[in-house]
């Protein structure tokens, strides 16, 4: 087959078929999400949207018992959801094999967090595999599986954000006939109650020194030796920064295998090298265990525990060398950050809550940006599900003349995925928290996943959707409410009203996301320069398509879809919908 | 023979991911080792996207450093700017002229740059396109990310009909004309 030019995790998918894997169970996260979204091209895998990453899991897990090679895939922040089966898991070993695909964003180019995801590997006590480009994805993934199978354990596949998303030849090969393992009732492994599961603590120790004697084998660790007297150890992305910058003038240990790491091949190398140094991004986590066995290499004194390497760092730190600076570093230019987008459903729930002077604990997902000006409404920003929670917390802390100021916002996929578990303690706990949920009928942030509230499953089959105002009503809301957050008159009364109530409530803001394909604005919006009094109003909105130019507003035709949001706001109606 | 690296840069939303497509499969096709690398997600709402193509016989490195660029292809003009220290002492920049107003400039706490495409002029070897225009010369305004791709294809090596190749093979069939149409706008722009 002709090698193809695919993205890390299309490569990590194509693996995952290549290996003969029939359940792939996840919740999107950038930048893991395309792993899964790429199954999709694969109709023998069974693949599925999960409410959360620990329900994901626990699919993946049910299925590895079930006798199928499964896998579930995830961001760093999605590991600490699913955190909780992963450490059992462990224990409980597995029968077809098991893969976690976790993608860590160092630079955090769409995170809340830097989080180092290694970690997690030592402390589940799971092996970690870490490709560097997208032909070792496509790699790594069936051997994870081997070595799933071989040692009983579920394996990680860590990427990070440029292996995950960038392009590179991948050699494809035809799948694997890997038959469905026989399922035979084992309590002794699969029930970690404590009597079995201290045995099992057993097997995962002696496990343990298995996987430290295969790293010390294994070709997934590799010396790339050109003769120099620099010794570099490094894995994923970075050993392709230091190979760019470093060429033949330094020699390589390249880990596969991140976790556990191969002590003696870390010793041997060091020793046969002048100066060893660890480049590695985010937390010294090789380095650690370097030091750990008394090794003298060079790491975050020389480098740094932020964002993501460059080759001018490694330059720097390992060559001396200090590039020359480059042209044109002094120009200036104003920061473009993301914005929502024209038409955007969330722009209208925004522009009320600025207006009415709101606390507002916000969530996870394109509406985050109604953090940043002019709408600079959001408060709180912490994790999945967290804007429930955090205003239960806030109303209590600050009494109910705080709470009846205060909002949570949080969108469709995101309350399904935790933000159930927080309506419910507002309720049981007796808060009067108003709650919105910004229903915008898709997983948007992420680049438009289906969920439990669209009524389609991954591969666009019809499914029972959920209905957000009977589960509010079930665990307890009895005011809730549906309003259009286009009609800003409506969303306005329905706010004031609900948080003034003493006892808790939930607005649904309903109104698809514009870039759905069913989404049809059309023609443009218009100021009309006699009518507009200038009184910049609609400018409060932050739309990507008005702006000033020589002191008027004016609306750019390339960028406005006629949602009519501003239409909406003109208190002057001096903005209008061309050709009507 | 050393390694030749083109940076597209725009707004999110102006279709630099297919233009990166249509890039890399040509670059395949003539037979180099291609890598490319962009940043999905929330930088896509609006915000500033970059996309690394780099290739030659052997590529390592996925990220391009500043002043590494040979090639700056811009969808936008303040994008160019900001792009400008990525470019190599000797490189070009194909630019739209296009200005998109970033939410400071919108808020009224930053100003639109004058005068960026004097600056641009006085340190690369410039191409300045009304990208926009021809698009809409082709059928669609949609079409400004082809019409670029077409204006960098006439500044290499690889022929005409596998760029058009790869634009058959990438584009869906109900769009294939109107941007074939772009394509020609872009390549025959002098």
């Amino acid at each position: 087959m002709k090698p193809q030019l695919m993205i890390g995790n299309a490569a990590v998918a194509r693996g995952a078929y290549e290996a003969g894997v029939r359940v792939v169970a996840s919740y999107p996260g950038t930048p893991s999400t395309e792993i899964t979204e790429s199954v999709v091209q694969y109709p023998d895998i069974y693949c599925e949207w999960a409410p959360n990453e620990k329900v994901a899991c626990e699919v993946a897990i049910g299925a590895s018992i079930g006798g199928a090679r499964a896998m579930t895939c995830c961001k760093h922040v999605g590991l600490n959801v699913m955190a909780d089966p992963v450490f059992t898991a462990s224990y409980t070993g597995v029968n077809g094999g098991l893969v976690i695909a976790v993608a860590d964003d160092p630079g955090m180019h769409s995170s809340q967090n830097e989080q180092d995801s290694r970690h997690y590997a030592e402390a589940s006590k799971c092996p970690m595999l870490e490709p560097a480009d997208s032909d070792e994805c496509l790699a790594y993934t069936k051997a994870a599986y081997e070595l799933s199978e071989c040692f009983d354990a579920p394996v990680f596949l860590r990427l990070t954000t440029r292996v995950a998303h960038s392009q590179s030849m991948t050699r494809l090969s035809d799948p694997a006939d890997v038959p469905l393992r026989d399922y035979v009732k084992n309590p002794a492994k699969f029930v970690m109650a404590p009597a079995n599961a201290i045995r099992r603590h057993v097997d995962v120790e002696r496990r343990t020194l298995d996987l430290k004697a295969f790293a010390e084998e294994t070709e997934l660790n590799q010396v790339i030796g050109h003769g120099a007297k620099i010794g570099v150890v490094c894995a994923g992305i970075s050993y392709l920064y230091a190979r760019e910058t470093l060429g033949e003038q330094a020699d390589y240990l390249k880990l596969g295998m991140v976790w556990p790491l191969p002590e003696k091949k870390l010793r041997d190398f060091a020793a046969a090298h002048e100066t060893v140094y660890v480049i590695e991004q985010l937390d010294p986590f090789i380095e650690t265990c370097a030091r750990s066995l008394g090794l003298n290499v060079i790491g975050k004194e020389a480098f740094t525990w932020l964002g993501e390497y460059t080759a001018a760092m490694i330059r720097r730190a390992v060559l001396n060398a200090e590039d020359a600076p480059a042209p044109a570093a002094d120009v200036q230019a104003p920061v473009r950050p993301p914005v929502m987008c024209a038409g955007c459903p969330h722009r209208g729930t925004f522009y009320v809550l600025k207006k009415l002077g709101l606390t507002v604990c916000g969530d996870i997902g394109c509406y985050t940006l109604g953090a940043t000006p002019p709408l600079s409404s959001i408060d709180t920003t912490i994790c999945m599900g967290a804007s429930i929670g955090v205003a239960l917390g806030m109303a209590k802390a600050r009494g109910p003349e705080f709470a009846k100021k205060l909002v949570s916002v949080i969108g469709d996929s995101t309350f399904i995925h935790s933000g159930i578990t927080g309506l419910i303690d507002v309720v049981y706990n007796k808060g009067i928290n108003t709650v919105i949920i910004l229903d915008n009928s898709i997983t948007g942030m992420t680049g438009h996943q289906d969920n439990p509230t669209t009524g389609k499953t991954i591969r666009g089959e019809a499914t029972k959707q959920v209905d957000l105002e009977l589960l509010a009503k079930a665990v307890g809301i009895d005011r809730v409410r549906v309003v259009d957050p286009f009609d800003v008159k409506a969303m306005e009364t329905a706010v004031k009203e609900e948080v003034a109530a003493d006892e808790p409530s939930l607005i649904i803001a309903q109104r698809p996301c514009a870039l759905l394909k069913y989404v049809k604005y059309t023609g443009h919006c218009r100021v009309d320069p006699d009518t507009c009094r200038n009184c910049r109003v609609c400018m409060k909105l932050g739309c990507p398509a008005l702006t000033v130019r020589e002191g008027r507003v004016v609306i750019d035709t390339t960028q406005c879809n006629g949602c009519g949001l501003c239409v909406n706001v003109c208190p002057f109606h001096a903005i209008e919908k061309e050709g009507e | 023979m050393s390694n030749t690296s083109i940076m597209i840069v725009g707004v999110g939303g102006q279709g630099t991911l297919l233009a990166s497509r249509i890039l890399g499969n040509t670059l395949i096709g003539a037979g180099y080792d291609v890598k490319v690398s962009e940043v999905h997600g929330m930088s896509q709402r609006g915000g500033s996207v970059t996309t690394y193509v780099r290739f030659g016989e052997k590529v390592w490195s996925p990220i391009i450093e500043k002043g590494g660029a040979d090639i700056i292809l811009s969808f936008e003009l303040l994008e160019a700017l900001r792009a400008l220290p990525y470019l190599k002492p000797d490189g070009q920049i194909i630019v739209n002229t296009q200005q998109i107003d970033p939410m400071p400039v919108i808020t009224g706490a930053a100003e639109y740059p004058q005068g960026i495409e004097q600056t641009l002029a006085q340190r690369s070897r410039l191409t300045a396109v009304d990208a926009l225009a021809l698009a809409r010369e082709a059928g669609s305004i949609k079409a400004v990310n082809v019409v670029l791709i077409g204006l960098l294809a006439s500044r290499t090596s690889i022929p005409r009909e596998q760029w058009e190749e790869t634009l058959r093979a990438t584009v869906p069939p109900k769009f294939l004309e109107i941007n074939q149409r772009a394509f020609a706008l872009g390549y025959e722009y002098q």
